[in-house]
């Protein structure tokens, strides 16, 4: 498989205090990888460091030629009484660094509407983003990042606001949209987690690296992460069923 | 009717109109871009601290207008640097700009030898004194801001509304919030001699509030400020001109009965 973006002896932080040390994670065409850990232990540092928002301290990152990063951040980050409609949400993942003085064109139009389709908020176009709940919110973050047509998607706890209904939805669409590009996943839900994704990485400072989506007693031992999760039977199992397949 | 006609006779008046037309199409439109930010307080610390630059300006005998430019300018890349690069809070770095700037313009202005300049209109507007040169100044920033926002329009937006989105796409975002915080600093100042540095904030706020009742989409609230200003500020002036009023506190009062108005009609409207 050809990798898309590599990190390597990754140590990164803020001002004098290093969170991650020296971390290595590569990321192939097709992957689907569920990053879990405490809180504190580095996620979203490792997500800002793979999406450019911060630099590391040492070591390095490659990305693929001309890498596309599609990006979900977290829906209580945004402030829900900005004048700013759906559609006007979903058109601005349009803009990059070499677009960002153009006005849309209509094949980007038309993508705003099969987008909305997709996520089955077509009603929704001209609705302001404040008369939205969290999950509709998400599903339209969903289609912000979809709209640049990502090689790499990144989604920062998705299943933290979105309304339990659309939950499952949203797992067949990851399913659906994995076929197309490689996943990303933060979340602190290991349950979540391992039951959708094909691997997970566990960061605690440092980053565990495992190529299934099981998660066995010795991940949970040594990395510390406070999972607690109520079984029948022994490890290593899968903590829930896989929605598709 | 014809009471008002031949007031415009009067090139006092017809400046006066002009002005207020004028600021009425930049306080709109940047108006509504920093309600929708939330940095109402940050345009409150730029307006105050480029006080500071007029008193300045009047010590050493150079126009008090580049000063207050300087200082504004100055003061609004300051906040934003403060803030991002610095660690001091945005909050405390505002509060701290805007008395500083008062307080510099207090000393130098007490300072100032002989004649004192006009303090009231500094503080309160004088838009029945606007001189040409004020109105070319006016004029040529209402073009450039209408030029920016309409082409950079969904830059800014997306900058506005999610900007750590927007850098993870690539977008100069630096860029554009230094180049908005420039922007704010100069409508401000311009807008200074028309309301005063007191009034000026609430010709920026209370229009993109009213707007805002109605409309839920950026560019629809600049025009809707653009527009309520605009009717605010003539029937302010006009008011202030029949019963002798200070103008610039006139038209704040216009503005802020539009805003009540446009409240129960849309309460009404709702039922």
């Amino acid at each position: 498989m050809q990798t898309i973006l590599s990190l390597e002896n990754i140590v990164a932080g803020y001002e004098s205090k290093e969170v991650l040390k020296d971390v290595n994670l590569k990321v192939c065409h097709g992957d689907f990888i569920g990053i879990i850990g405490p809180n504190g232990g580095g996620k979203t540092t490792l997500l800002k460091t793979i999406l450019g928002l911060i630099s590391p301290f040492e070591g390095t990152i490659s990305k693929s030629d001309g890498l596309n990063i599609g990006y979900l951040p977290q829906v209580n980050s945004i402030d829900k009484s900005f004048p700013i409609t759906v559609k006007e949400v979903v058109l601005s993942g349009r803009l990059s660094s070499n677009n960002w003085w153009k006005k849309p064109d209509k094949a980007q139009l038309e993508k705003v509407d099969e987008l909305l389709a997709f996520v089955g908020m077509q009603d929704y176009k001209s609705t302001a983003i404040g008369e939205l709940s969290g999950g509709q919110m998400q599903r339209i973050f969903l289609c912000r990042a979809l709209i640049s047509d990502p090689q790499l998607l990144v989604l920062d706890e998705p299943n933290t606001y979105v309304d339990k209904s659309f939950e499952e939805n949203l797992y067949n669409l990851l399913g659906e949209l994995n076929s197309k590009m490689a996943i990303l996943l933060v979340s602190h839900d290991v349950g979540t987690v391992s039951s959708i994704v094909k691997s997970i990485a566990c960061v605690n400072g440092g980053l565990h690296y495992h190529a299934s989506n099981k998660i066995s007693n010795e991940v949970l031992k040594a990395y510390n992460c406070p999972i607690e999760i109520v079984t029948h039977g022994t490890v290593p199992h899968r903590v829930l069923k896989n929605h598709h397949s | 009717m014809n009471d008002i006609l031949s007031l415009l006779s009067f090139d006092f008046f017809r400046n006066a109109l002009l002005a207020a037309t004028l600021t009425s199409v930049i306080a709109g439109i940047v108006g509504s871009y920093i309600v929708a930010r939330r940095s109402v307080f940050i345009s409150g610390g730029i307006t105050h601290a480029s006080f500071g630059g007029m008193g300045i300006a009047y010590f050493f005998g150079f126009p008090p207008f580049m000063g207050a430019a300087l200082f504004a300018i100055g003061s609004s890349l300051g906040i934003e640097w403060a803030s991002r690069k610095a660690g001091i809070r945005e909050d405390s770095a505002i509060a701290i700009l805007w008395s500083l700037g008062m307080a510099i313009g207090i000393i130098f202005l007490f300072l100032t030898p002989g004649y004192t300049p006009n303090l009231m209109g500094f503080l309160f507007g004088d838009i029945l004194t606007v001189k040409i040169s004020d109105l070319i100044g006016l004029l040529i920033a209402s073009i450039i801001i209408i030029a920016l926002v309409s082409i950079f329009y969904e830059a800014i937006l997306s900058t506005a509304f999610d900007s750590e989105f927007a850098s993870t796409s690539g977008l100069p975002v630096t860029v554009v919030r230094y180049s908005a915080s420039v922007v704010i600093a100069i409508t401000i100042v311009l807008s200074i001699k028309v309301m005063g540095i007191i009034l000026v904030l609430s010709l920026f706020t209370i229009p993109p509030t009213a707007a805002n009742l109605f409309s839920k989409n950026l560019k629809s609230i600049m025009f809707g400020s653009v527009i309520i200003s605009l009717a605010g500020s003539i029937c302010g002036l006009i008011i202030a001109y029949y019963f002798d009023l200070p103008s610039g506190a006139t038209i704040i009062f216009t503005l802020t009965g539009f805003y009540i108005i446009l409240r129960i009609f849309k309460a009404i409207k709702i039922k």
